[in-house]
C-alpha cells in the first residue's frame, strides 16, 4: 500500500514538473509564435495585394461557411482590402476538395469588380513532379488566373482544356488543375452573389480565437 | 573508454536507423531533402539528449511499475517544448516538417534509449548516449536525404533558407544541372529503396572491416604452438 502511494506520488511529481515546464515555455513563446503566424499570413496575402504590408488588412477579416460554393463544411476566411473605406479587393482562403490527394488550400484575391488579382496555392499534397506544378514556385500556371473573371473567359469556359475549357492541364495530371480551376470558379460565383454584403459585415475581433 | 564505446554504438554498431531500425516512420517520410533531414535530425537529437537527462535524473524515483508512463510524460514534455521553441524561432522550417515534430514522441528509439540506457546510468553518460544515438539517426537521415535529393531533383541543400534564413540561399548546390527530375526517388518507394541500399552499404562496410581485422590478427598476435 505504502509502495503504491509512493509510486503514485512520484508519477504525479513527474507530471507536475512537465506541466510547469510547458506552462513556462508557452508563456515565453506565445507572443512570438502569434507574431510568426501573422507574418506568414501577411506574406501570403502580400503576394496578392501588395498594399497589404500594413496590418489593417490582416485584421479586417471575416469567416463564412457556404456549402454550395465551399463544400465539406469549410470555414472560409475572407480578408477585405479597402481604399479610404471603399471596397478594393477581397482575399478568400478556401480548399479545392477534388484534388488527387486531399484538400488543396488556395488563396484567391478578387477585385471589387469581380476580376481576379491572382491565385496562390497555400498547401497541397499532390504528387511531386506532376500535380505540384500548381505552385507558383514550380511553374507559372497559377499566374494565368490573374485578370480572369466569370465573364472572361466566360462561365462555360472555366475548365481545363480537356473538358472544353480555357485552362491548360499538365502532362500526366488533369485532376489537380481541374480541381483548382473549379474551386476558383466557385469562389468567383460566391463573390458575385455576396460581394456587397461581404464588405459590410463587421470584422472579427483580431486574434479572438486564441488568448 | 566508456564514452568511446557509447559513440561507437550510437553512430555505427547500434545505429537506430540502419541497424536497430527504430523510428523508420519519420526516417522515411522526412528524408526527401537534406534540409528536412537536418531539421528532423536535430530535433530528434535534442529530444534524445533532454529525455535521457530527465530520465536519468528521475531514475531514483522511478519504480518499475511507473517507469513507462513516466517516460511517456517526460518525452512528450520535451518534444512539446521543442515544438514551441521551433514554432517561435524556426517557423518556416516548422511549417515544412509539420506533423513530424509532434510525432517525434512516437519514435521508439527515444523510449528505447530511456529504458535501456538512461534508466540505468548517471546523467552525464546518459546525455552522451542521447547525443550519440541522435547523431547516428541524423546521419542516416541526412545520407538518405542527400541520396534522394540528388537523384530526385539534382540538387543538394535546396530550401536551406528555411533553416538558415537569407544566408541559406547561397548553400544550395546544383549537382546535376538541368536534371529532369526522377520522381521515384522523391516518392515513398524511393525512401524504402534508398534505405535498403544504405543498410546494404553499411553491412558491406562492416563485413569488410571485420575481415580486415581478422586478417591483421595473426600477424599482431601469433599463436603459440
Amino acid at each position: 500500500m505504502k509502495r503504491m502511494l509512493r509510486s503514485a506520488a512520484a508519477l504525479g511529481l513527474v507530471a507536475l514538473t512537465g506541466t510547469a515546464l510547458l506552462t513556462g515555455v508557452d508563456y515565453l513563446t506565445a507572443d512570438r509564435i502569434a507574431e510568426q503566424e501573422r507574418r506568414v499570413v501577411l506574406e501570403q496575402l502580400g503576394q496578392l495585394v501588395p498594399q497589404a504590408s500594413d496590418d489593417s488588412l490582416l485584421d479586417d477579416k471575416i469567416t463564412v461557411m457556404d456549402e454550395q460554393f465551399f463544400p465539406n463544411g469549410q470555414q472560409v476566411s475572407i480578408w477585405r482590402s479597402r481604399d479610404h473605406g471603399e471596397p478594393l479587393a477581397a482575399i478568400l482562403k478556401f480548399n479545392a476538395v477534388n484534388g488527387y490527394n486531399g484538400d488543396i488550400t488556395l488563396l484567391a484575391g478578387i477585385n471589387a469588380d469581380g476580376s481576379l488579382r491572382g491565385v496562390r496555392v497555400i498547401s497541397h499534397k499532390e504528387t511531386p513532379g506532376l500535380g505540384d506544378a500548381i505552385e507558383a514556385e514550380k511553374s507559372s500556371w497559377i499566374l494565368g488566373f490573374s485578370g480572369k473573371s466569370l465573364e472572361n473567359p466566360g462561365r462555360e469556359r472555366w475548365n481545363v482544356k480537356r473538358e472544353g475549357g480555357e485552362f491548360d492541364q499538365f502532362t500526366g495530371a488533369t485532376i489537380t488543375p481541374r480541381a483548382v480551376v473549379n474551386a476558383v470558379r466557385l469562389a468567383l460565383e460566391y463573390f458575385e452573389l455576396n460581394h456587397e454584403a461581404l464588405f459590410e459585415e463587421p470584422a472579427e475581433t483580431p486574434g479572438g480565437s486564441r488568448r | 573508454m566508456i564514452y568511446r564505446e557509447i559513440f561507437a554504438n550510437g553512430l555505427w554498431r547500434q545505429n537506430t536507423g540502419l541497424v536497430v531500425l527504430l523510428g523508420l516512420c519519420p526516417l522515411l517520410a522526412v528524408s526527401n531533402t537534406v534540409v528536412n533531414a537536418i531539421g528532423l535530425g536535430l530535433a530528434t537529437t535534442l529530444t534524445l539528449v533532454f529525455s535521457n537527462l530527465a530520465v536519468s535524473l528521475a531514475r531514483p524515483a522511478l519504480r518499475p511499475e511507473i517507469r513507462i508512463p513516466a517516460y511517456v510524460i517526460i518525452i512528450a514534455s520535451v518534444v512539446t517544448v521543442l515544438q514551441m521553441l521551433m514554432q517561435a524561432w524556426f517557423h518556416d522550417l516548422y511549417l515544412v516538417l509539420g506533423i513530424f515534430i509532434p510525432l517525434i514522441v512516437t519514435n521508439c528509439a527515444i523510449i528505447g534509449r530511456a529504458e535501456s540506457f538512461a534508466s540505468r546510468n548517471r546523467p552525464l553518460p546518459s546525455i552522451v548516449d542521447g547525443l550519440a544515438t541522435g547523431l547516428g539517426f541524423s546521419l542516416a537521415l541526412v545520407a538518405l536525404g542527400a541520396f534522394r535529393e540528388v537523384i530526385g531533383k539534382g540538387t543538394l541543400m535546396s530550401h536551406a533558407s528555411l533553416m538558415f534564413g537569407e544566408w541559406g540561399k547561397s548553400l544550395q548546390l546544383t549537382v546535376i544541372p538541368n536534371h529532369p527530375g526522377f520522381l521515384l526517388a522523391l516518392l515513398p518507394p524511393g525512401a524504402f529503396i534508398g534505405l535498403g541500399l544504405l543498410i546494404a552499404g553499411r553491412n558491406w562496410l562492416d563485413a569488410r572491416l571485420a575481415r580486415n581485422r581478422e586478417a591483421m590478427q595473426p600477424e599482431s598476435a601469433p599463436h603459440e604452438t
